[in-house]
């Protein structure tokens, strides 16, 4: 499976790397800002992206936004120090299938990720058998 | 003072350090600073906009940052590693994040983090504010919390208020 990192802070998106390799997943894109990630989505579909809100040249809501005009399906997770209930509802609203708040513990991200492609999963299969 | 803007600060720098850089943080006594330059070595500063205005400012001495830094990323990071920087406006950044959240009348924006490194800079905005330090304790050395909030509206009015932090 491949991961996409969207993070402005290299330093989260290393931590977030170790998280992935512990869960098996080494197979990573990575982008600095909301723009570099929709340049790198262009060639290439990952099966999970985890979005920063607070990135320079395109912010994480808008590129959840701008994602989701065109594929309503790609799991997307935000990842942020955003934690303010209507943040989190305005993220839910732009279509973001799940919210880990910064700081974040290792095994606290290791359980969203895993509870997000189990949800996506088990929507996938009842369509899949039709 | 008015402790109930200072509160915020001192649970998310704990929080944030006992998660991100798994240390112990002990909390003294808030006090005001007069002076508005900074003599830390190293300084994370996020700027806040919106319902209010003002910054916090995380200020270490280059070995404390250093080791913060460090056992943030869990790799060694001196001053002239390139995430140097980014590691300690990561912190700055999620210190703010979170005691933003309690904020909840009030629709404040973070800036994106900037590092300063070297003594005596300034703080833009600080005369507009009473600045208030929040001197923290932890097993790698002495962390600063500088803290200067001035809420621009009145979040049951909206009518602009002159309140400031700490007065
Ligand atoms: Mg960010």
């Amino acid at each position: 499976m491949k991961v996409m990192l969207v993070d402005d802070s290299r330093t989260i998106r290393n931590i977030q790397k170790n998280v992935l390799a512990q869960l098996g997943h080494t197979d990573i894109m990575e982008a600095g800002d909301g723009v570099e990630a929709l340049k790198l989505l262009e060639h290439d579909t990952p099966s999970l992206v985890l979005i920063d809100w607070n990135m320079p040249n395109m912010d994480g809501i808008t590129l959840v936004r701008k994602i989701r005009e065109k594929n309503k399906t790609l799991p997307l997770i935000m990842c942020t120090t955003e934690a303010q209930k209507d943040r989190v509802i305005e993220a839910i609203k732009a279509g973001v299938n799940n919210y880990v708040v910064k700081p974040f513990n290792v095994e606290s991200l290791a359980e969203k990720i895993a509870q997000t492609m189990n949800k996506v999963g088990s929507a996938a299969a009842p369509a899949a058998a039709q | 003072m008015d402790v109930k803007f200072i509160n915020p600060f001192i649970q998310s720098v704990v929080r944030v350090f006992e998660t991100m850089v798994h240390v112990k943080m002990s909390v003294g006594k808030p006090y005001l600073k007069s002076e508005d330059h900074s003599a830390a070595d190293v300084s994370g500063i996020i700027g806040f906009s919106g319902d209010a205005a003002g910054a916090v400012v995380i200020s270490f001495s280059t070995d404390v940052a250093c080791k913060s830094a460090s056992q943030f990323a869990g790799i060694t990071i001196d001053p002239q590693h390139p995430d140097f920087a980014d590691a300690i406006g990561e912190l700055a950044n999620m210190v703010a994040g979170n005691a933003k959240k309690e904020f909840t009348d009030l629709n404040i924006k973070i800036s994106l983090p900037s590092v300063v490194i070297g003594k005596q800079f300034t703080v833009s905005n600080s005369r507009t504010a009473p600045r208030i330090v929040i001197p923290c304790k932890c097993e790698l050395g002495d962390i600063y919390v500088e803290v200067a909030m001035e809420v621009m509206r009145n979040p049951a009015t909206g009518t602009p208020k002159t309140a400031a932090v700490g007065a």
